[in-house]
């Protein structure tokens, strides 16, 4: 379908502030009288507070408060408390100062004297898992979203039977099953069978997560680093004590979360809390570069095993996955459960057994990073499709293809339960990705040495979900016949919440010179929509604002029928007026269409509205009531199966077999992500995801010294996330701009699995210039690649975690 | 844990006598320049000065002269930009010039220098992170263990501490044979290469002979090695804002086909930069090639004593003098 505005580029309005450093983040907020805040944080990775000494913070000039544990809400075990007088990781905040400036908040946080009981603590999931293993927290070493806190202890046996290279496999809380895997393996042609360790990552947001805060009148308000504006409220305001309608939250703009900063978190309500204690002062809570790193929530990293079994022509018959979570000291993230996902939609296996035990450790605090799950899943299993390949003699590509879903994916499963998919085109991807990059050619090459180096090429594929439903659209037109989008989405930098925005001016013919997104906060009147995670913006926010779009057609049209008569249907939109689709003399601009809304009142100015709307938009289409046409609407849309979006990455690189360092020659992303709504953007996605997922790949590390459970690597020189000269400054993009059927446009996401693909595709391009070797280790580090040129041990365990 | 920095008495003297004069007088005196390595210190809050003297604005230990027997004088608060941008150093002594090249970012070579650069404390992550470790004062190395993180760590020379130099303009320093021009209470002395870094065993609270009070006024490069044949590489896991994992510097001067004499050192592997002397003894003489290079692969790390994570540093050192060797070749 040929759109106006839809699949073309356009200037996102937050960009000019961003490049000329106009725009201002939570840490840039200033007010009269403002106090500063800084945390004391745990100096040992578990331990219990014994008493806490004020005697020296209080004696520095300017001090005006502290809080301390005891004087916030505690959540239950493996929660993630504001502060703790049982510390479970290092770090983690046990008292806030609040001092007249930065200066003096700081040396009275570091005058706070907290005598503390170390307890018994644990870095590596597997340690905690052995008969006496240490358990993260008193009492239990697992948890996660339907499974109970409590202790699990494998026997001596489950370790024995495999040794130290292999995974042991205990008691699982976590299994489901479909097919019938023993027919499959007994089937298969090449049955491929390793353990294997995936790292846990920082976010390395550039933002870190600092925020301010105030009380006024009964309100808090609350500026923060988040990705999702509306989303982020209901907890925040549970994590401040109050009601929702009592907060005012003001997110403009969000310097990085990658998930990190999905919704909200308990550094956010901080400076909320220590404000109320003096008397509603604003407060800013600054958080320095290595706070982020001990609080900001990493992806979990894992140790598992996998057994792949492959027919002759590569289609995978059977799988058995068995993941160890490295859940960190909280309930965290279910990636596990995206590892098995993942691997049911872009596998298509015909039988599966996946087992998991998310376990405690006293790390950083884990939370969702993009592709959370799905993303290690690609990293962990596209290897093994490689050395599949590899045996069956068959192409790298053709194994992938005969697997994925594509044509649309009407038979394509996902999941434990092999639910329905609204669209696939994996295979579709695949095509023309290997197009774009020349795959069959250039692949041909694989291996050939130039000096000391060999040259290697990989595919990555990777998946994430991409939609939901049930959320709220809200626009306005204005007198003076602007259109307003407001958006609740939250601005992670993917300038998806404009490009969603644009549905709006699509469906009612608008000029896009004359829209306004109002979004950033509270006081820009948002209705309740899904956070900016999730890959699902486009999918979910189309829809959002496409009902209430159609909510604003509908009403243009009667208040039109209202001036000149007839029934709404006789009534078309164009150039921005509404008139009598049989004598267009009968028309009024919107302009005037919006005055007469104000006029009619009702529904139409917003006084009168939809009853299954969220409180949240409620509120706001009251608050903007009476000064135009207002369209709100929830997303009651049909909507069945999961969302797909599916990603494919083609890279070529160098690798220096004396010095075991990785040169990026080219990369090729490819996105089945429905209907192209931005081009610009998607190619930002495509190369942000590669750079992110080279990251993961190869440099980045997290490393803890088990004798200390303190992190070794809390800044970015230490963590190294790749820089813009470790990456090729052109790298090519696809999208198969196939519309998905449940979306009025066709959109739906795309941004996780763009760096499961690169990562993957990177590391099956390191193997194939050694020649295959499987590292079963993600990253791949400049060491691990040396060692194994030169035919040399790794330094680490098979199985050991936190080392890289 | 805070980056906001603890209070200090800041001076700022204009000439190398003021500065004498404020050092003399001072009790706990912390001399900065570019701040690359102190303000790090300092917003970690793990080194404390009470007094801080920033010797950046005196105009004498600024740029670079030609000296009369070809070589070059650097002074100590050159910019590793200027040193990288320098024609003369390119002509003359391209491995300091590469060296400069590769250290940290860009915008950490505006404002860090020739001095702090050869002069920065050791990265050790647990020294640097606070633990009180015998650098620090302490009796145990942290990294050393049977469970230590040491990937970065020394092959060589541990004694009790296993950290390394992080500096990358040091090993072509000392491969040039560079002299430290150092101001010292009413003295002023060279200090060759050899001399100035200084491992545990000498001292292992610091990684120079720099003692308190003193000013390293500049550098010395003889013209020995001036236009001679250079090399220099780093391997990083990043192609920028990394600390070598290893790096090697060399120098060598060739009659016809062969090797009259050479100079090669390696960073990253030792608390100092290291002297191959073996491979410098078995190269004089030799015409470079594939056998050179299989000979010098197998005494360049001789006697290296890996850690629990660096074994790759002994591959990597002995491919990294093949390269070197191999350059000489290609020349």
């Amino acid at each position: 379908m040929e759109y106006k505005l839809i699949g073309k580029n356009f200037t996102p309005p937050d960009i000019e502030a961003k490049v000329t450093g106009a725009a201002k983040y939570a840490e840039d907020f200033q007010a009269d009288g403002m106090a500063h805040v800084k945390i004391f944080g745990s100096p040992m990775p578990h331990g219990v507070v014994n008493s806490i000494d004020l005697g020296e913070a209080e004696k520095v000039p300017g001090f005006l408060a502290a809080l301390v544990p005891d004087e916030v809400k505690q959540p239950g075990p493996a929660g993630f408390p504001i502060l703790s007088n049982k510390p479970t990781y290092f770090g983690q905040p046990i008292v806030a100062i609040a001092a007249e400036n930065e200066q003096a908040a700081a040396d009275a946080a570091a005058a706070v004297k907290v005598d503390m009981t170390l307890l018994p603590f644990v870095v590596d999931p597997l340690e905690s898992l052995k008969p006496d293993g240490p358990d993260a927290l008193e009492g239990g070493n697992i948890a996660s979203r339907g499974i109970d806190f409590q202790s699990l202890k494998w026997t001596g046996k489950d370790f024995a039977m495999v040794g130290e290279d292999e995974l042991p496999r205990g008691e699982a809380p976590i299994e489901w099953m479909f097919g019938d895997i023993e027919e499959g393996f007994a089937n298969s042609a090449v049955v491929v069978e390793e353990s294997m360790v995936h790292a846990t990552n920082a976010h390395q947001a550039m933002e870190p997560r600092s925020a301010a805060a105030y009380w006024e009148n009964g309100k808090c308000h609350v500026w923060g680093s988040t990705q999702s504006t509306s989303f982020a409220q209901p907890g925040l305001a549970r994590l401040i004590g109050i009601e929702l309608s009592d907060l005012v939250f003001v997110a403009e703009f969000c310097g990085g979360g990658f998930g990190g900063k999905a919704t909200s978190y308990p550094l956010m309500a901080l400076p909320a809390l220590v404000s109320k204690k003096i008397g509603g002062r604003p407060c800013l809570l600054r958080v320095s570069r290595v706070e982020e790193y001990d609080n900001g929530m990493a992806r979990s990293g894992f140790q598992g095993w996998m057994k792949l079994g492959f027919a002759q022509d590569g289609k995978l018959l059977a799988a058995d996955m068995f993941m160890v979570q490295d859940l960190g000291p909280t309930s965290g993230f279910r990636d596990y459960n995206n590892v098995g996902i993942a691997s049911t939609i872009v596998y298509q296996p015909a039988s599966m057994r996946f087992r998991a035990v998310p376990v405690l450790t006293n790390t950083t605090p884990k939370g969702a990073q993009r592709g959370p799950g799905e993303n290690q899943a690609a990293n962990m299993v596209e290897p093994l499709f490689d050395k599949a390949a590899s045996e069956l003699g068959i192409d790298r590509l053709a194994i992938r293809r005969i697997n994925a879903p594509g044509g649309g994916g009407a038979d394509a499963k996902i999941g434990a339960a092999q639910g329905p998919v609204t669209s696939a085109y994996l295979k579709e991807a695949l095509d023309k990705g290997a197009e774009a990059f020349n795959w069959v050619e250039r692949s041909a090459n694989s291996g050939m040495q130039n000096g000391s180096r060999a040259r290697g090429y990989g595919i990555g594929q990777a998946y994430h979900s991409a939609g939901s439903n049930g959320f709220d659209g809200l626009v306005r037109i204005t007198p003076d016949g602007i259109l307003h989008v407001h958006s609740g989405v939250g601005n992670l930098g993917t300038y998806s919440y404009a490009s969603t925005s644009r549905v709006v001016a699509e469906a009612l013919g608008y000029d896009w010179d004359n829209v306004v997104i109002e979004r950033g906060g509270t006081q820009k009147h948002i209705p309740w929509n899904l956070g900016q995670f999730g890959s699902n913006t486009n999918f979910t926010m189309t829809r959002s604002n496409y009902v209430a779009a159609m909510d604003a057609v509908l009403k243009l049209k009667e208040i039109a029928a209202n001036a000149f008569g007839g029934s709404p249907e006789d009534y078309s939109l164009e150039n921005e007026r509404v008139f009598k689709t049989s004598d267009p003399s009968a028309s009024l601009s919107f302009a005037e269409a919006a005055q007469r809304a104000i006029e009619m009142g009702d529904k139409y100015a917003g006084h009168v509205l939809p009853e299954d709307i969220h409180p949240m938009t409620q509120a706001s289409a009251k608050a903007i009531a009476g000064t135009g046409l207002v369209g709100v609407a929830k997303d009651n849309l049909e909507k069945e199966g999961t969302v797909p979006a599916l990603a494919v990455g083609f890279i070529e690189v160098d690798v220096d077999l004396e010095t075991g360092k990785v040169e990026i020659l080219d990369y090729v992303g490819g996105a089945d992500c429905g209907t192209v709504i931005h081009p610009d953007g998607l190619a930002a996605q495509v190369r942000g995801g590669a750079v992110m997922g080279f990251g993961l790949a190869t440099t980045e590390r997290h490393v803890y010294d088990p004798a200390y459970a303190r992190p070794n690597t809390r800044t970015f020189y230490l963590s190294k996330p790749p820089t813009i000269l470790d990456v090729p400054l052109k790298m090519g993009w696809v999208a198969t701009d196939q519309p998905d059927p449940q979306n009025p446009m066709g959109m739906k996401g795309i941004g996780e699995p763009l760096q499961g693909a690169a990562s993957a595709a990177l590391i099956n391009a390191i193997s194939d210039a050694l020649g295959g070797h499987l590292f079963n280790r993600t990253p791949v580090t400049t060491d691990m690649i040396l060692n194994a040129a030169e035919g040399l041990p790794q330094s680490h365990k098979p199985l050991a975690t936190n080392t890289v | 844990m805070t980056d906001v920095m603890h209070n200090f008495e800041l001076y700022q003297p204009g000439t190398v006598a003021d500065a004498q004069a404020i050092l003399k007088d001072s009790d706990d005196p912390w001399i900065i320049a570019g701040g690359k390595d102190s303000l790090g210190w300092f917003k970690d809050r793990v080194k404390q000065p009470s007094e801080v003297v920033d010797i950046a604005g005196i105009e004498e230990l600024q740029g670079i002269r030609e000296e009369d027997d070809g070589g070059l004088w650097i002074g100590a608060l050159t910019t590793l930009t200027e040193i990288g941008a320098s024609d003369v150093i390119k002509n003359r002594f391209p491995a300091l010039s590469t060296a400069a090249d590769h250290v940290a970012s860009p915008q950490i070579r505006n404002a860090g220098t020739i001095g702090g650069n050869v002069s920065q404390d050791t990265r050790c992550g647990y020294y640097r992170d606070g633990f009180p470790c015998y650098r620090a004062g302490g009796n145990t190395c942290y990294a050393n263990t049977p469970t230590a993180m040491n990937r970065e760590h020394a092959l060589f020379e541990a004694s009790r501490c296993v950290a390394v130099t992080p500096s990358d303009t040091a090993p072509a320093l000392a491969a040039l044979e560079a002299t430290f021009v150092i101001q010292g209470d009413g003295d002023r002395r060279d200090v060759s290469a050899d001399d100035f870094f200084i491992g545990p065993d000498i001292d292992i609270t610091r990684m120079t002979s720099l003692e308190r009070g003193d000013i390293l006024l500049g550098i010395r490069i003889p013209g020995k090695w001036a236009g001679s044949n250079q090399y220099f590489e780093k391997v990083s896991d990043r192609n920028v804002w990394d600390f070598a994992l290893v790096n090697i510097a060399m120098a060598a001067s060739m009659d016809g086909g062969t090797v009259s004499d050479v100079s090669m050192v390696c960073g990253g592997v030792q608390c100092t930069p290291r002297h191959l002397s073996e491979v410098e003894d078995l190269m004089r003489g030799e015409s470079p090639g594939s056998n050179l290079e299989t000979l010098v692969k197998r005494v360049a790390a001789s006697g290296a004593q890996p850690l629990n994570f660096n074994h790759f540093k002994v591959p990597m050192m002995r491919n990294l003098a093949a390269r070197a060797v191999r350059s000489l070749a290609a020349g």
